[in-house]
């Protein structure tokens, strides 16, 4: 191996409103690691490099296997999750940030839930009639699959809208992941049902008219969600409505 | 205005989003209670797929071989009423996932695609490529956040449950729970007139697994040390197939196998060539060689301990490493992608290989707890679960309920793939309707209960938690939950021995005097995740005694839980359900019967072809 320590740069904060500091520690270097194991490793020994003990990180995590979203923070410079950045792959001393669009709650940990608010605003569901036994859908092509199941990966981690210009605290741009969830479920054939109501919850004040096409969230989307496709698609979607409602 | 009643359901997954369906579908309101959002959930992970006999691959399956292969698979363990009412449930489940829109891969004809998996030789397995479970979760999250939206639920995401709340004047009911704020630390009572704990595994406890780092098994220990019993605790399902890693053991899906994938190992362990250029030959496919029958599509149970084997006793693993081969790259690209992409990106991410191209190398993992918080059930004249009946899923603690993995329902001594995704969603479908049924019973609303039962407990959680906080020893939580782990994973996982599990039973007594010595070296009154931790690993240590002690116990072998000195299922003595109980010395174990009325244990073997069905008919086509 080339070297026995990992070097980690973590910017820290213990609350809203508090100042941020950088600490910096180093970690031995294991077989098959990553950031969440550089910050296991910190739990188990919170000393930084200059030998002060401190409290260990806080960070936010679950599944460790890229399908929960869970431990999204900016890594490098980059967004991205924890646990799928591994340490061999990465420029060191490794920068730990929390995502720069969101409250933080402390160091690495964030308060994500405008994008759920988001998905709310949106109708992000199916309108089922209830749970008893009706049978089966509709039946659906393997094409209509191959096109509905990479937007529906979407792990609301929050990865495009930390990349996109025009989402920020004084801009009301719902973002990219709740307008591509539209596209999804407006694709859907009963879902199709209710596709105006969603396609307006976009038309007015922080709709599809905030999108600045800088096209950074397809580029960081840890699913390859073709977030851009989905912005055009439903940018079309509403031009007809508007245009029919005229 | 009259009081109403609400629930309180605890865990975002699968089966407790399911029971919060139903619980709103009745117009009853319901508080949900999460460690995370719930698109975090454990579900998520679940890759592979959805069990239905739905038979449209016109194979002849049925609901009741989908049941005998279930009650075959989990060595006659379960009791059969539930499981039946399961697996009779399941084309229902599978076509109310379809009209929620979750994208199931299609045939051409534009209906479910079914695929091959463990334990059976019919077609019944539903997916959306390899990430069935995250779709699966992310459908019942889009519904109960459209309750959400009508105000029927409200969400209590980031809280960590820290204790029920008992009635003691009212046969010591169930009436709310004690929650812990995660962001601010600070604790809350809230009150149900039933309470649901949906809070998953307690994978946690084997350190590294392929369970969610949120899967401590905390609220188990939290009912259990309230007087729930815990049942058939040692009963841990290890996964045949992981990719090994530092932080944890990452799953790779049976269904690379139900589609075609082959287990094997260099004939000759001496042999290091590249695993493409060595000839059909001299390799050993040793699942296909020892078990024609069902080959590499053989229970999990039996395929981890041949791949342990294989490893550690015969000295095959490859390179002398604990690993063997998962070969799928002799299957097109295009079919690979289009049903098994997820689990492939995985690889890919972590390990830096594609596994199109080369043979992925895996090793066996902790997985799945069959055992769990023990739960009533009432049968139906016709062999399944009665409907609505309060008793279904109720634990022996009144007015509270388990459902998902936290339960040890339907799966037996060992859990088919893809039957976990059916019986979270099932659970939940009888869990809300048993749990309205409860409350319907009862004489006053739990908003209108006097305060002091209530009181008592957030005093009791308050007191418990500053005593936490001030803990300043020498010891770090994490350090022991490491040694916890290890020693877990080493003992009491493919091969149990007396000797070695006695020896863990004393080095978890003595970790529970070490943890007594840890320093929670954290001040912030914000988001603790120290004093968090410390708290969960206390749990995951009570637990872990009774895990141990069940195994100690069961002279046996059967499904999961394997003895070499003790080889063979012996029923005369061991066809019964373990019941742990907590006292403050350690836990006490006793025993009760397996509900067989349906169908009469027989001797489990995959070698030949169609010996799980049984005596099921198949279908007429």
């Amino acid at each position: 191996m080339a070297e026995e320590k990992v070097k980690l740069r973590i910017q820290r904060r213990d609350g809203p409103g508090e100042p941020t500091r950088w600490e910096e520690f180093e970690v031995e270097r294991e077989p098959l690691m990553n950031v969440i194991s550089c910050l296991q490793a910190i739990q188990r020994d919170p000393t930084t490099t200059g030998g002060t003990v401190v409290a260990p990180v806080a960070w936010e995590c679950s599944c460790l296997e890229e399908i929960c979203g869970a431990c999204t923070m900016v890594i490098n410079g980059r967004v991205r999750q924890a646990c799928s950045a591994l340490v061999h792959q990465l420029k060191q001393p490794i920068e730990l940030r929390p995502m720069s669009k969101f409250p933080v709650v402390r160091d690495l940990v964030v308060d994500r839930s405008a994008m759920f608010e988001a998905l709310k605003e949106v109708r992000a569901w199916i309108d089922i009639d209830g749970t008893h036994d009706l049978g089966f859908g509709p039946r659906q092509s393997q094409d209509v699959q191959d096109v509905t199941y990479p937007l529906s990966k979407c792990m609301t981690c929050g990865c495009c809208v930390e990349s996109c210009p025009n989402y920020h605290e004084r801009s009301p741009f719902i973002g990219p992941q709740a307008v591509s969830q539209v596209r999804l479920f407006n694709l859907h054939p009963s879902g199709s049902m209710h596709a105006h109501e969603r396609l307006e919850t976009l038309m007015g004040i922080g709709g599809i008219a905030y999108c600045g096409k800088s096209q950074n969230c397809v580029e960081v989307c840890p699913k390859e969600i073709p977030l851009t496709e989905s912005l055009a698609s439903i940018n079309r979607d509403i031009v007809k409505l508007m245009l029919r409602r005229l | 205005m009259a009081a109403k009643q609400r629930m309180v359901v605890v865990g975002g997954g699968l089966a407790g989003l399911m029971t919060t369906i139903k619980v709103c579908e009745a117009g009853v309101p319901v508080d949900l209670v999460s460690l995370v959002p719930m698109k975090r959930s454990h579900s998520a992970c679940a890759q592979g797929g959805i069990n239905a006999s739905v038979n449209t691959m016109g194979e002849g399956d049925s609901p009741d071989i989908h049941f005998e292969e279930s009650v075959y698979g989990g060595d006659f363990l379960a009791n059969q009423p539930p499981v039946h009412g399961m697996t009779r449930a399941a084309p229902g489940i599978v076509a109310l996932l379809d009209r929620m829109g979750v994208p199931f891969n299609r045939t051409p004809e534009g209906l479910l695609d079914f695929r091959l998996f463990g334990g059976t030789q019919f077609h019944r397995t539903a997916f959306a490529g390899a990430t069935t479970g995250q779709q699966l979760l992310y459908a019942l999250d889009e519904q109960v956040r459209r309750f959400e939206v009508e105000g029927l639920v409200r969400k209590h995401e980031l809280y960590d449950i820290v204790g029920l709340v008992l009635e003691e004047g009212d046969g010591g009911r169930c009436v709310g729970i004690v929650m812990q704020d995660l962001k601010t630390m600070e604790l809350e009572v809230l009150r149900g007139d039933a309470v649901c704990l949906a809070t998953g595994g307690l994978g946690l406890i084997f350190g590294r697994s392929t369970n969610s780092m949120i899967c401590s098994g905390a609220a188990t220990g939290i009912a259990y040390m309230q007087g729930c019993r815990f049942a058939n605790p040692e009963f841990i399902q290890v996964h045949p197939t992981a990719i090994p890693g530092a932080d944890k053991l990452r799953l790779m899906s049976e269904s690379a196998r139900g589609e075609g994938g082959r287990i094997w190992v260099p004939r000759d362990p001496k042999d290091t060539r590249d695993p493409r250029s060595i000839p059909d030959k001299e390799r050993l496919y040793f699942l296909e060689e020892r078990y024609p029958g069902y080959g590499n599509l053989v229970p999990r149970d039996i395929a981890s301990r041949e791949i342990f084997k294989v490893c550690r006793h015969e000295g095959l693993g490859l390179g002398g490493q604990s690993m063997v081969y998962l070969d799928l790259t002799h299957i097109s690209r295009e079919k690979l992608d289009r049903r098994l992409g997820g689990i492939l990106e995985i690889y890919e991410k972590f390990v830096g290989d594609d596994p199109r191209d080369v043979p992925m190398k895996v090793f066996p993992a902790m997985h799945y707890s069959m055992g769990g918080l023990w739960v009533d059930f009432e049968a139906s004249s016709d062999g399944a679960l009665a409907p609505a009946s309060p008793r279904n899923h109720q634990t022996n603690v009144p007015g509270l309920f388990a459902v998902g993995e936290v339960d040890y329902q339907y799966h037996g001594a060992n859990r088919l793939g893809a039957n976990s995704l059916l019986s979270c969603i099932y659970g939940g479908m009888v869990c809300g309707p048993a749990m309205l049924s409860y409350a319907k019973g009862l004489k006053s609303v739990v908003e209108e209960l006097p305060s002091g039962s209530f009181d008592e407990a957030l005093d009791l959680r308050t007191k418990q938690y500053e005593a936490v906080l001030a803990m300043d020893g020498e010891e770090n939580p994490w350090v022991i939950h490491r040694e916890l782990g290890d020693m877990m994973l080493d003992h009491v996982t493919v091969e149990r021995h007396n000797g070695e599990l006695e020896e863990v039973a004393a080095k978890l007594e003595e970790m529970q005097e070490r943890w007594k010595a840890v320093e929670v070296r954290d001040t912030v009154g914000r988001m603790n995740q120290t004093a968090q931790f410390t708290r969960h690993l206390e749990l995951m240590l009570v637990l872990a005694r009774a895990i141990v002690k069940g195994a100690l116990a069961r002279d046996e072998s059967r499904g999961a839980h394997f003895k070499p000195a003790f080889p063979d299922r012996l029923d005369d003595a061991w066809l019964k359900t373990t019941i742990a109980t907590y006292s403050p010395e350690g836990p006490v174990l006793s025993y009760e019967p397996v509900d067989i009325s349906q169908t009469k244990p027989r001797t489990r073997s995959y070698a030949a072809k169609g010996a799980a069905a049984g005596a099921a008919k198949t279908e007429e086509k």
